[in-house]
């Protein structure tokens, strides 16, 4: 739990927070669309406070998860909870709490930026209409858009398009932001600008959802990952723990190859491989540390010249789970 | 206010007047898309025209639609001449467009979601589109009159109003009865537009909704035509649309014009229910 959650739990006025709801939890959500199923008995849980990458091929169910979440789709089977109420019951109380953008942004392309964000903010009945302007600046020049703002919806760039949608979930204050794909269509630039934010966001004390199938990207941001596959959730936890899923490799460098490898099959390590060009050993760490695997490989009476432990990065776990990298599956 | 605002109660307070302000931006809307104002300036034109086209031919009476013979008489009459000309086709096709397109145009265009994200709630949407499509539907016919009497005014002068029956009224009665007819206009095509909304529910294809809902008019006029289902004349959508001659009688049977209004009020109930069920259970998925 983050500092930012606590916080949560004890500054709120009205019904105080439990530090232990979390921001999203779905037990069994299933969402067929004819025989196909699109989204399959997804238990997610987003802790208040966290950013969660919600990393998926496309076609893994991303979006449709998150139509339910916002009472778009209704679910076959399963429950919602968000910010500690049930949906979409209570979505009237939930929604004016929860920015969103879903797979990407849609506006009038006869009106400009800013008139496109007055209509959202007029049609929000929690919105305050004595602050409406202020706010519809401050959204707009928090991604980036003021220039732009005068301009019709329909000559924006790709990347307008975005940071307009961007603006419009940051029009009031939110607990909660579900963000699908944000920096599609963004430049280098722009797709830094985002993370940024997200970060920003989450220092405020917003949880966030972001949906995305740029790894790398979320692995930066994120403190917690899901990984969804033929519209199944295969992993979720903190980043390190969704990591640690993966084996770490251990590499030992010695001339004295024989005592090393011997040291490392002793400790149970599997795979272990022999490199006599780099005077190498590898093999993989399991539930050992990279401590007793030192002591070992000197006790054994090898000179040990250097040890390195490499964590799988996201992009190869993602790859060994869904087996199929980022192909479309169905 | 720091962004997350972490002191705000978990049920964020509603602010009065929201409805209205719902509304206020679904009319304004509707007002500033340059499709709806074109349609707004072919319907100003029927008047128009025809106010310019009798005062160069001077027809006879008992040429070309109802009222055509009185106008060079008394501009008044320019009023219910348009009204018949415009309510077979022109009122319609505006009506049909502005209705198929109000779910279906934001189905479509992906702003639904965006709606209903803010939240907007289905129920609250549904109201304030009826509210902004019926008030479409009345400028839209206001427009007809409003031009019809101004051209008329203009071109050939007001005066005492000689009603069907031959007896002669004051101009104040006159145009009493204009906006009579006026306002039962606009009750007639109210049920084609809950019509219309109701089919913008079943669709993401905005254009299609449109031309189902003119459907409905030219469907409903040609059974309206076939003698053998005289049956089911009487309670036909377009049936009774040009009941509002009842106004230039002498005597307006109130009872006659109440009966076509509830029906028309009827269909608009049927209709409004259906979009309602629909747009309940509707999923989002564009
Ligand atoms: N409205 C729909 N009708 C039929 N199939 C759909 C619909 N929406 C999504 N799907 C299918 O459900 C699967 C998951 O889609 P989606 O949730 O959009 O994936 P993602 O966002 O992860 O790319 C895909 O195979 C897609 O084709
Ligand atoms: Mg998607």
């Amino acid at each position: 739990m983050t500092a930012a959650a606590t916080a949560a739990a004890t500054t709120t006025q009205g019904p105080p927070y439990d530090a232990v709801v979390p921001a999203i939890r779905t037990t069994g959500l299933t969402r067929r669309f004819g025989s196909q199923v699109a989204v399959s008995a997804v238990d997610l849980l987003v802790p208040r406070g966290a950013v969660y990458g919600f990393l998926g091929p496309n076609g893994s169910g991303k979006t449709t998860t998150i139509r339910m979440l916002l009472g778009l789709l209704a679910a076959d089977s399963g429950e919602i909870e968000m910010l500690g109420q049930p949906m979409p019951d209570a979505l009237a109380q939930v929604l004016p709490r929860v920015g969103a953008l879903i797979e990407g942004p849609a506006f009038h392309p006869y009106l400009t930026g800013t008139a496109n964000l007055r209509r959202l903010d007029v049609s929000d009945a929690t919105a305050n209409p004595a602050t409406s302007k202020e706010r519809i600046a401050a959204a707009l020049s928090r991604v980036g858009l003021t220039a732009a703002a005068g301009k019709k919806y329909r000559n924006y760039s790709l990347g307008m398009k975005q940071r307009l949608g961007l603006a419009a979930a940051l029009l009031q204050p939110r607990d909660l932001l579900v963000l699908d794909e944000p920096t599609n269509g963004l430049d280098p630039q722009g797709t830094r600008e985002v993370r940024h934010l997200v970060r920003e966001l989450a220092q405020d004390g917003a949880t966030v959802l972001v949906s995305s199938h740029l790894l790398a990207e979320v692995e930066q941001i994120a403190t917690h990952i899901g990984i969804m596959s033929g519209g199944e959730l295969l992993r979720q936890g903190t980043l390190t723990e969704v990591l640690s899923d993966g084996d770490a490799v251990v590499t030992v460098t010695t001339p004295d190859l024989g005592e090393a490898l011997e040291a490392l099959l002793l400790l149970g390590l599997a795979d272990a491989t022999l490199d006599r060009e780099h005077q190498q050993v590898q093999a993989r760490l399991g539930e050992i540390p990279a401590e007793a695997v030192a002591q070992a490989v000197i006790n054994a009476g090898a000179r040990l010249r250097g040890l390195t432990v490499e964590r799988p990065h996201l992009e190869d776990l993602f790859v060994s789970l869904t087996g199929e990298g980022f192909d479309v599956l169905r | 206010m720091s962004f997350a605002d972490l002191t705000l109660p978990v049920v964020r307070p509603r602010y009065r007047g929201a409805f209205w302000r719902l509304y206020k931006g679904e009319v304004g809307i509707s007002l500033r898309r340059r499709r709806n104002l074109a349609l707004l300036a072919v319907l100003s034109a029927i008047p128009l025209m025809i106010g310019i086209a009798v005062y160069l031919s001077t027809p006879r009476a008992g040429d070309g639609p109802a009222f055509l013979g009185q106008i060079t008489g008394n501009g008044l009459f320019l009023v219910f001449t348009a009204l018949t000309v415009c309510i077979p086709v022109f009122l319609p096709l505006v009506v049909g467009v502005v209705s198929g397109d109000s779910i279906a145009g934001e189905a479509g265009s992906g702003t639904l979601r965006y709606l209903l994200t803010v939240p907007v709630t289905r129920t609250r949407l549904l109201v304030a589109k009826t509210l902004g499509v019926a008030t479409f539907t009345a400028l839209a016919v206001a427009v007809v009159a409003v031009v019809g009497l101004v051209t008329g005014a203009v071109l050939f002068g007001l005066g005492n109003v000689t009603l069907l029956s031959g007896d002669t009224v004051s101009l104040g009665t006159g145009l009493l009865r204009a906006l009579g007819v006026s306002a039962y206009v606009m009750v007639a095509l109210f049920g084609l537009a809950a019509g219309g909304m109701f089919i913008s529910t079943l669709t993401e294809n905005a254009i299609a909704a449109m031309a189902t809902t003119i459907g409905l008019v030219m469907v409903s006029a040609l059974l309206d035509a076939v003698p053998q289902l005289s049956a089911i004349h009487g309670v036909l959508l377009t049936h009774n649309w040009l009941g509002f001659g009842e106004f230039l009688r002498s005597n307006v049977d109130t009872a006659a014009v109440l009966r076509w209004s509830a029906l028309h009020l009827a269909y608009a109930a049927v209709f409004l229910s259906l979009a309602w069920a629909r747009l309940q259970s509707k999923d989002v998925t564009s």
